[in-house]
């Protein structure tokens, strides 16, 4: 565990750079954090972000299959926002826990 | 003390020569797995797992209920070979594996090469086994990119960083 400060807020997050505590979470920490993995997030971006965290938030289990069905983005549109890591980095940047999924 | 260093992972060559569902499985997971965490991933089908990608069989695949030591019945006992063998079982056993997979979100083969492809991922059929079982491109699904031989394979497989995986 480790404290970063981002937007004037400092919060919680794992080691690999997670928020711990979903709650945290508001639209500047995540342009922050997404900043840092060299992303700049767009009205889309956070279309996707606001599904993850409804999702995740309903304790459903995560998969870019899921996205794709969202109707927000298809799984190449979703692979072109969050560039070498669809879940990975979407979910970062929710604020919602790494996937633990194998799709 | 020598310093250990570590090379990240940047491409991976999965090759899949069975059909059944868990050889072919275990090649898309990999290699969807792949793409999901940024490692360019490049799938070659062979022998048998041509079927993965025949338009005709994809969607088909069966897992063996003979000669399998780890299939079970649903109680936890070993599936009797003999059981095996009776007609439609193994396409029960298969449907009700396929069913089990849906529910982890786990999609069709064809469903699956499109999440590949759109992630970046190629897919490609060896050229000697398309030949011995007489196919053609137009037999394989739109995701295949290439027939190719094995020298094409390894050409494709240069850089640092590159790990050829056999399921």
């Amino acid at each position: 565990m480790a404290e970063k400060t981002y937007a004037g807020k400092t919060v919680e997050v794992t080691d690999e750079g997670y928020l711990v505590n979903r709650e945290d979470w508001t639209a500047e920490i995540a342009a922050e954090i997404a900043t840092e993995a060299g992303i700049e997030l767009s009205k889309k971006h956070y279309e996707v972000l606001e599904f993850l965290r409804k999702e995740s938030a309903a304790g459903t289990s995560l998969s870019i299959r899921k996205v794709g069905k969202s109707g927000i983005v298809d799984i190449k549109g979703l692979y072109q926002l969050f560039p070498g890591g669809p879940l990975k980095y979407s979910s970062k940047f929710a604020g919602i826990p790494k996937p633990a999924s194998c799709v | 003390m020598t310093e250990v260093k570590e090379t990240p992972l940047k491409k991976v060559m999965i090759i899949c020569a069975k059909a059944s569902i868990e050889d072919v499985y275990a090649a898309l997971i990999m290699a969807n797995g792949a793409v999901m965490e940024g490692i360019e991933a490049k799938l070659f089908f062979t022998f048998f797992g041509l079927d993965a990608i025949t338009k005709k069989q994809m969607n088909k695949l069966h897992t063996g209920v003979v000669g399998n030591p780890g299939m079970r019945m649903p109680n936890g006992w070993a599936f009797p070979t003999l059981l095996g063998a009776i007609p439609g079982v193994e396409a029960g056993v298969s449907a009700m594996m396929k069913k089990q997979m849906d529910e982890l979100d786990v999609p069709p083969v064809d469903e699956f090469l499109d999440m590949i492809t759109a992630g970046g991922g190629e897919i490609y059929a060896c050229k000697m086994a398309a030949d011995m079982f007489k196919l053609t491109k137009d037999d394989l699904c739109e995701h295949v990119k290439a027939i190719i031989t094995v020298g094409d394979l390894y050409a494709m497989s240069g850089g640092d960083g590159t790990q050829i995986i056999f399921t």
